[in-house]
């Protein structure tokens, strides 16, 4: 096992090396640079003084000079300076990334708190009336676009109610570590959540569903009634632990997603996580941040398979890992 | 061999939903089983005996199915039970054996616990003692090395052994009787024997009844004391083991017969059955069902509403066809084609 996840992690640095590349030309091939999205229409700058700090920061060499140069800096730990903000990436993130990290947990917790419930009530029951329901609430969640959904949310519950704050994460008037801040987090955080686990539910319930609809009828359940199992016991020890084993499937690349944070929700919320700085840095070509915001999501991507991979192998004893 | 019946199944009738209408699959069946003895329900795919057998465990879907006349078990009548009274029979008085062992597993859990699982069901055991019976029946049911097999998955053995496994858990609170859904059909031929033999062995130790459900005519030559042959619903024949293979009368016990290549004179072709068992929405439910399959037989030959006769002690047939019966040559039977 610990041999196979060495082997897998070393099997990352070519997929990363490809991307990163890729990620770079992409961005370098946006028009615009940062030096001049900064000073856009600003008459009292002399152009020369522009192409003088393009100069400096090697904005006018060859792409694939500044591609080491970068490179090299990466590999050292450096992950840069955001030319927007004037501070080191790693401290821009670090701020950032607690926040997405709470509301990517909270969504998916939320998530499965509902999804899992629904998903059971909706395959056990088939054909019910609550089964109609829940699918129907499935095809609603699939078919809604997120920012229209989430502007809804935001206009009832926050401005119309008034019941959650409409932007940010924590009310900056309370001082951090007392009860109040953490609260006051929370608060911020019940909207956003609930808004973003609303929407993500549909694929979770939907192969619940068809999982335990499709696993009801197998044989082994036949085997366990013949037993004289009481039916609790069917649905829990056999039919739901079986349904659950794709859902356990996602759960590595759900865990892992949640890091990268979701750009509308954090736009539409105001939020101040990983997606909000995303969307800022393409608008505002702050290359540098871009760029390892970008190499940030797909070293998660693969890490995310990953976890998958090592999650199956635990819950399915069919699925060994091979040394 | 003892006389008292275990097993009275009484004008039984199985009937499934399909879109608003409930079609019978098992139409009117009647059948006694005793204690220590072997009853084989032979027939081919879709005569409804498998249905049979999981009537009586009540194992089909609730919703869609309606079960009609007696199932008596010694002395209790099935068939209004609630499926928490049934779970006191199932594993413990009745136990079930299935036709794929290669899906009749929960994939997921240790076969020592899916053997334990009955005895938690019904038998007042601590856990050290579940787990010494559990491997106790390991090793009865020849399975080599039961204290390891204890931990393996199912998908860690091979079918035979899995088959052994099923037949473990069905046997594990020692039932009263056996109902065996086709247990070998899945399985290759050396290891089919090895199975047939395993299942003598333990009706012979446990003195438990079985219900073999079969479409394989060497399998109840071999493990029978009893056999009813069925077709489409019905029983058409029943009769103890040596009668029925001496001397079978129905035209369809006579038809299947037939249909074996036999090992003193040599075949080019083997009969045909002609057509197909009807399904299940367009069986005929008047007259006699195989009348369609046999069209030389005059008409007048069968009987309007068939019954099941005594014709010699123990020896039961359907509908009257047979005394006109016999088989056409090759080619007239073309000339009937059904198409």
């Amino acid at each position: 096992m610990v041999k196979f996840i060495i082997k897998r992690i070393l099997a990352m640095i070519p997929q990363l090396f490809i991307l990163s590349l890729l990620v770079f030309m992409l961005t370098k091939a946006m028009p615009g640079d940062p030096i001049s999205a900064s000073f856009l229409n600003n008459p009292n700058l002399d152009p020369e003084v522009i192409e003088e700090l393009k100069e400096k920061h090697g904005l006018n060499d060859p792409w694939y000079v500044q591609y080491t140069n970068w490179i090299k800096r990466l590999l050292q730990g450096d992950l840069g300076v955001s030319y927007v903000h004037k501070v080191k990436i790693s401290k821009l993130l670090g701020e950032r990334f607690a926040n997405t990290v709470v509301l990517g947990a909270a969504t998916l917790i939320i998530s499965y708190l509902i999804a899992i419930p629904l998903g059971i009530i909706a395959g056990r029951y088939q054909d019910s009336l609550a089964d109609k329901l829940i699918v129907g609430y499935n095809y609603f969640s699939y078919a809604v676009p997120l920012f229209v959904f989430a502007l809804l949310m935001l206009f009832i519950f926050g401005f119309r109610l008034g019941w959650f704050p409409t932007s940010g994460s924590v009310d900056p008037q309370v001082t951090k570590g007392t009860l109040e801040y953490y609260l006051s987090r929370l608060h911020h955080l019940i909207l956003p959540a609930t808004t973003a686990a609303l929407l993500s539910t549909v694929g979770t319930i939907q192969y619940l569903r068809s999982e335990i609809i499709d696993t009801k009828y197998q044989d082994f359940v036949k085997t366990a009634r013949a037993k004289g199992t009481p039916e609790k016991y069917v649905y829990n020890r056999h039919i739901l632990r079986n349904s659950l084993l794709p859902i356990a499937a996602f759960l590595g690349t759900d865990i892992v997603s949640i890091l990268g944070g979701s750009i509308f929700i954090e736009q539409i919320f105001g939020y101040p996580g990983i997606g909000q700085l995303f969307i800022s840095s393409i608008l505002q070509r702050d290359y540098s941040v871009v760029v390892v915001l970008v190499m940030l999501s797909g070293f998660l991507a693969i890490l995310g398979t990953l976890l998958s991979d090592i999650i199956m192998s635990i819950v399915d004893p069919r699925i060994r890992i091979e040394e | 061999m003892s006389q008292k019946p275990l097993l009275q199944i009484n004008h039984l009738k199985t009937s499934f939903r399909i879109g608003d209408e409930y079609y019978a699959a098992v139409d009117d069946v009647s059948l006694t089983v005793n204690e220590n003895e072997v009853v084989a329900i032979v027939g081919e795919s879709g005569c409804g005996k498998s249905a049979l057998a999981l009537s009586i465990m009540k194992l089909h879907q609730p919703e869609n199915t309606k079960i009609e006349g007696e199932i008596i078990f010694n002395g209790t009548n099935l068939v209004p039970l609630t499926i928490e009274e049934m779970n006191k029979f199932r594993g413990k008085e009745i136990g079930m054996v299935f036709q794929d062992p290669m899906t009749a597993l929960n994939p997921l859990m240790r076969v020592g616990q899916q053997i334990e699982e009955g005895m938690k069901n019904h038998l007042k055991l601590s856990k050290e003692e579940m787990k010494k019976r559990a491997i106790d029946l390991l090793d009865k049911v020849g399975i080599p090395n039961p204290e390891r097999t204890y931990y393996r998955y199912p998908h860690e053995l091979s079918g035979g052994m899995r088959q052994r496994v099923v037949i473990a858990i069905a046997i594990a609170c020692e039932p009263k009787l056996l109902i065996a859904d086709e247990p070998t059909t899945a399985l290759d031929v050396t290891i089919q024997a090895q199975i047939l033999d395993l299942l003598k062995d333990m009706q012979k130790e446990m003195q438990t009844g079985i219900i073999l459900i079969t479409h394989d005519l060497g399998v109840v030559a071999e493990m029978a004391d009893k056999v009813a042959v069925m077709y489409a619903g019905e029983i058409v024949e029943f009769a103890d083991v040596e009668t029925l293979f001496t001397n079978p009368l129905h035209p369809y016990t006579r038809s299947l017969f037939n249909s074996l290549p036999s090992a003193e004179h040599v075949q080019d072709r083997l009969h045909v059955i002609q057509g197909m068992v009807p399904s299940l929405k367009n069986l005929p439910r008047k007259g006699c069902r195989f009348a369609d399959r046999i069209p030389w037989v005059d008409r007048s030959a069968h009987e309007e509403n068939p019954e099941m006769r005594e014709v010699e002690k123990g020896h039961w047939v359907r509908c009257t066809c047979w005394q006109h019966f016999d088989f056409p040559d090759e080619a007239e039977v073309k000339s009937y084609a059904i198409t």
